[in-house]
């Protein structure tokens, strides 16, 4: 078990270590000189020159890069073009938001997905079965800020029940916040819990055609039993998997959703970053959610491992 | 050890003959084909043809409800909805469509090549997938599109990248199940080399695979060309595409909701379309999957 | 009256109708074996009387367990039923187990179901059956999960499941093909002890006569969904009065003809392979960053010949090295060390040149005539496919070279343009020995040829194996885990076991007089339908 661990740990390590290479060329081989676009056009090549020495930009691109990483170990990734603030500190403001925001989703759409899914593979073939799998097809292809602008449509300006958008801040009380969360919460939820209502249904339904369901069955256990004591269990990892991926898309979801609703989330910082060009925010970002995808799927596995016996063993 | 009661399955082996019977039987399948190509005529007509100019901008127009000139109204500008939703078809079908062609064009040989060397050069091709799919696909389309400038040029190459994985593994997973096949074994007794393996026993047995792949991801890519589009860095106006239509509609919410509904609509419909037929090839090509949805 | 009586079964499934008309009874602790070819109805039929039917069927007719009738039960008296008065056992021990339950919690499931027994009641129960059928908890523990254990003791977890509750009846579906011979006749003697000491019916499904033959006291052989004859063992095996079962005792007996007068071309004794102090490893699974549990030796310091003409028989369970072996000799794998002669000429490590000229030499049948075959291509280029490397010949002389091979084999011009989904399992493995002369190689290697097919079929590739010896000069390594094969049509035969060559010696010496002590327990284990035919024979 350990040895397992200590392996996943070391790739998420060297994916981690590819990741702020990757991400670093990218930004390098930007067009355009950051110094004179935080400058504007009007500046003086006199004030270009300054500024790029102040950001450090004239050292060579080894060292920048290597600078980058040690700062990142003592929690520094820079300071915002824009804003003036540390990077690791405008992070910091926004995840109290997009966090939150991608969690709430993901417990919607598993609180949907899991008994939906769990219900129609257990009636498959019925009329039920058919009409749930009729909606789930539908609301996969249903993009979520649309399903968003419907949402505030139709609860914020008609029935006047929610915001349309905006943030106070957690100051103003728990549950004023998670009003403001709510509907770009159920927009990005509902697609998601399509997806995830299908996967768990197919898993359950291929689960039940293995042999050790006929073994159970050949004990007496009634259908329902050896769908819940066998069956289940088995059926998760494809859904922790889909699962896995799904928060990391909710979480770089919140790009386009944060848009719809006005949200000061981690989403809209990267977006207008990238947008103005304020480097060291978007490579801090960048690099946050990559950390983030990478620790989730770290912990998809260890959930593989806690699941299946079989792979505590070995690696893979 | 040996079997000899139980009878065996071909998954995704399927000859072609009874493929397209069955595909013709699969009700999923010819509904998607249907709205498919209903969605890639539409685009198509508005190459010759459109009912309004979508250029053209009608003040005395605007922001009409839907009526028999106008059948899905007119936008803020007095444009003609329906026309617009016609030309965004094109520039989301080509944008996906490209991006797939990407996808297929790098990761089939990747993939096949990791399946036939194995060690080495598998390894490296599994982490940079697994570097990949580290970063989450909307937000590097969004860095790529905004670094390299907006437009359905870079918004191609955003979603094209990541379909490049995508390919890459599903090849490699498939080519690796089949590499230990007795008639790739006996191919190799009969003296052939892994490249002409691939070419003639490997690739063709897993291009069904392919296919259905090819029709998720071009969904997909429709999927994330709006949502580019939306964040304003897909196709740049005058040219419409529906993402655009959907961010010019959040504002008229309150007076103009058809504005929203409608494109949104023709994103849901085109997606619809090939995940149905994408499933309806999926459950013809697999005997095993049939019924399962 | 009988503790099962069948009668007037009908069974459709999806419209197709796949049993027909099926009745028979099963006695009070005897054992029934119900023999039958892929595709008889004898699977279905069990399952009918469990009443596991899968979805959409069709099931017709009466089924009269211990006075209930079970085609009327309701599901719940099923459940009731199931694993308590009927246990039932599957033919795949690596499968029939929840792989994330413990051994412990699914013995002691059905206990608790039906008992209303406590954890620890269940518990104590479950430890008893567990040792009972070779499982001491003080060796293995409740707590194992099923990988931790062997195809062998899987299955043993299985019937410790069904017969937990000392059921009326027990059915055991193929409970010993997935299986090595010498574990098989194990479990066979464990389903006998189990019958002895519980007074408990055995419905043994089969379709193997001699694993049936053994331990039947009535027998039942069904063909194409039907009841082809049924009655008590003795009689049924000793006048085979119906031809079916004439033809089944037949094709499991089968010795193929030899002609008395045929020499191989070179003459005797000349050697077409010789391998010596062969050594083929696989890496060892990866323990750390850098390091790796030691190589896996599959074949260790092996050394043989094969004679022009010879037919070669290697035998072994299943993991002994065989179809490594095999695999080597065909240049599929590279050996670690040692030495592969073919015809005089070192081959072991062939550069592009030899490789091609192998091709000429040595060709392969294998296994599974299902995946042997590229669905997409139609025979005619499947059977020229070792032609590849002779750029020299036309597509013409290629077809006509197919066509030969194929009539060698024979099978007609007709089929050239057949694709290999519309052959049967047996026309599939003509098709398979037809590719591999199609260039007239020396020698064959065929790995479990005979293993996936029915008997009937089986008997005529084995002909079909001796008959192109003869015809074409050729020279056979058949690789089998079945011994009674391998006596029949081999010249000679070769026993491995993990890695090593125990025994050889002429067919006839491995069976009647082993050296060996692991080749005399391979052929004790080995059903043998002939030694029980010729001991009701002497009976009388």
């Amino acid at each position: 078990m350990s040895w397992f661990i200590a392996r996943r740990l070391l790739s998420l390590a060297v994916t981690l270590l590819l990741a702020t290479v990757v991400i670093f060329a990218v930004l390098e081989i930007v067009p355009g000189d950051p110094a004179r676009l935080m400058l504007g056009i009007n500046a003086t090549d006199d004030a270009v020159a300054t500024l790029r020495e102040q950001l450090g930009l004239n050292q060579p691109v080894l060292m920048r890069y290597l600078s980058w990483i040690a700062g990142m170990f003592q929690g520094d990734l820079g300071h915002s073009f824009t804003y003036g603030s540390p990077v690791a500190e405008l992070i910091g403001e926004r995840i109290v938001v997009s966090l939150p925001l991608a969690l709430m989703a993901l417990a919607i759409s598993t609180a949907i997905a899991i008994p939906v899914g769990i219900y129609a593979a257990s009636r498959r073939g019925s009329a039920t079965d058919t009409a749930i799998m009729a909606v789930t097809q539908f609301g996969i292809a249903v993009p979520n800020f649309w399903f968003a602008l419907l949402l505030v449509y139709f609860f914020a300006i008609f029935l006047r029940w929610v915001p349309a958008g905006g943030f106070a801040g957690w100051d103003e009380g728990i549950a004023s916040g998670f009003r403001s969360l709510l509907l770009p919460a159920v927009a990005l939820a509902l697609p998601q819990a399509a997806i995830l209502s299908r996967v768990a249904r197919s898993a359950i339904i291929e689960v039940l055609g293995e042999d050790f369901i006929r073994t159970a069955r050949a004990k007496g256990l009634t259908r329902r039993a050896a769908l819940w004591r066998h069956a289940l269990r088995n059926a998760l990892i494809p859904v922790v998997t889909i699962m896995g991926l799904q928060f990391a898309f909710l979480l770089a979801g919140t790009i386009i959703i944060e848009n719809v609703f006005y949200l000061p989330g981690l989403g809209r910082l990267v977006y207008q970053a990238i947008t103005q060009h304020d480097l060291p925010v978007v490579q801090g970002t960048v690099l946050f959610l990559v950390g983030f995808v990478v620790v989730t799927n770290f912990l998809v596995d260890i959930t593989y491992a806690w699941i299946d016996p079989r792979l505590r063993r070995r690696g893979r | 050890m040996t079997d000899p009661v139980m009878p065996h399955m071909e998954v995704g082996l399927a000859p072609e003959t009874s493929l397209a019977s069955r595909l013709l039987a699969s009700r999923s399948f010819a509904t998607g084909a249907i709205i498919t190509a209903v969605i890639v005529a539409m685009a198509l007509v508005s190459f010759g043809w459109t009912p309004y100019d979508v250029t053209k901008i009608v003040i005395a127009d605007r922001l009409k409800s839907p009526s028999l000139s106008h059948w899905f109204g007119t936008d803020h500008f007095g444009r003609d909805i329906f026309s617009m939703i016609m030309v965004g078809a094109r520039n989301s079908i080509a944008v996906a469509l490209v991006a797939v062609g990407i996808g297929l064009a790098a990761g089939v040989p990747l993939g096949a090549w990791a399946a036939a060397r194995r060690g080495l050069v598998d390894d490296a091709l599994m982490r940079f997938n697994d570097l990949v799919f580290a970063f989450p696909s909307i937000l590097s389309a969004v860095m790529i599109t905004a670094i390299f400038g907006p437009g359905a040029v870079n918004a191609i190459i955003a979603i094209g990248i990541f379909n490049i994985p995508v390919f890459a593994r599903v090849t490699r997973g498939a080519a690796l199940s089949l590499w230990p096949r007795e008639y790739v074994l006996a191919a190799r007794v009969s003296g052939k080399g892994a490249a002409r393996i691939t070419v003639e026993h490997i690739l063709p047995n897993i291009a069904n695979l392919l296919i259905v792949q090819a029709t998720i991801q071009f969904s997909l890519g429709i999927l994330a060309e709006a949502g580019l589009s939306y964040l304003g860095l897909g196709a740049q106006p005058p040219m419409p595409s529906w993402g655009r239509m959907l961010f010019e509609a959040q504002t008229m919410m309150a007076i103009g909701p058809h504005m929203a509904i409608f494109p949104g609509l023709a994103i849901i419909v085109t997606v619809l379309g090939l995940n149905l037929m994408g499933d309806g090839l999926r459950d013809a090509l697999d005997p095993r999957l049939r019924g399962k949805g | 009256m009988a503790l099962l009586e069948v009668d007037g079964l009908n069974l459709s499934i999806r419209g197709r109708h796949i049993l027909k008309d099926v009745g028979f009874a099963i006695e009070r602790g005897k054992v029934t074996g119900v023999v039958g070819e892929s595709g008889s109805g004898k699977s279905l039929t069990a399952l009918s009387i469990m009443q596991l039917l899968p979805h959409r069927s069709d099931l017709s007719g009466s089924i009269r367990f211990d006075g209930f009738d079970i085609a009327a039960a309701s599901e719940r008296e099923m459940c009731a039923l199931r694993g308590d008065d009927i246990g039932m056992v599957f033919q795949e021990p690596m499968t029939a187990l929840n792989p994330l339950k413990t051994v412990g919690e699914q013995v002691m499931e059905g206990i608790r179901l039906h008992t209303g027994a406590t954890r620890k009641e269940a518990r104590e129960r479950a430890e008893a059956i567990l040792e009972h059928v070779g499982l001491p908890p003080s060796q293995y523990a409740l707590t194992r999960f099923p990988h931790e254990l062997s195809g062998g003791q899987r299955q043993r977890v299985v019937i410790a499941m069904a017969c937990a509750l000392r059921p009326k009846l027990l059915i055991a579906d193929e409970p010993t093909t997935a299986l090595d011979v010498v574990v098989q006749a194990r479990i066979l003697d464990l389903l006998n002890m189990l019958v002895d000491e519980n007074d408990m019916a055995l419905m043994l499904i089969s379709h193997d006569l001699g694993v049936v033959s053994d331990m039947a006291d009535d027998i039942v052989i069904m063909r194409g969904g039907e009841i082809v004859e049924a009655g008590p063992a003795i009689p049924v095996l000793k006048n085979r009065t119906h031809p079916y079962t004439r033809q089944l005792a037949e094709a499991s007996t089968h010795v193929p003809a030899r002609d008395p007068d045929w020499r191989p071309a070179d003459g005797e004794g000349k050697a077409v392979v010789s391998v010596s102090n062969l050594v083929c490893e696989y890496p060892g699974r990866r323990t750390g960053m850098f390091t790796r549990e030691p190589p896996f030796r599959a074949v260790d310091d092996v050394s043989f010949d094969i004679g022009a003409g010879e037919i070669a028989g290697l035998v072994g369970e299943s993991g002994c090295g065989k179809s490594t072996l095999g695999r080597s000799l065909l240049g599929l794998m590279q050996p670690s060390s040692g030495r592969i002669e073919f015809d005089g000429r070192d081959v072991t490590h062939p550069d592009s040149e030899t490789r091609s000229e192998m091709v000429e030499f040595v060709q392969a049948v294998f296994q599974d005539p299902f995946a042997s075959f590229n669905p997409r291509h139609k025979a005619g280029r499947l059977v020229a496919e070792p032609l590849f490397l002779r750029r020299e010949l036309s597509a013409a002389t290629k077809r006509d070279m197919a066509l030969e091979a194929l009539e060698n084999v024979g099978m007609h011009a007709s089929d050239l343009d057949k694709y290999a989904h519309e052959f049967s399992g047996g026309q599939r493995q003509r098709l398979a020995i037809a590719r591999a002369v199609v260039n007239q190689p020396r020698l064959i290697i065929a790995d479990e040829p005979v293993s996936a097919l029915d008997v009937s079929i089986r008997a005529q590739v084995v002909d079909l194996i001796v008959e192109l010896r003869e015809r074409l000069d050729l020279a056979w390594l058949f690789i089998s885990h079945d011994l009674s094969v391998v006596r029949s049509l081999c010249d000679t035969v070769m026993v491995m076991r993990s890695g090593r060559i125990v025994e050889r010696g002429s067919a006839q010496q491995i069976h009647d007089n082993p050296r060996e002590e692991y080749t005399r327990q391979l052929v004790a284990a080995a059903p043998d339908l002939e030694a029980v035919i010729a001991r009701l024979g002497d009976e009388g």
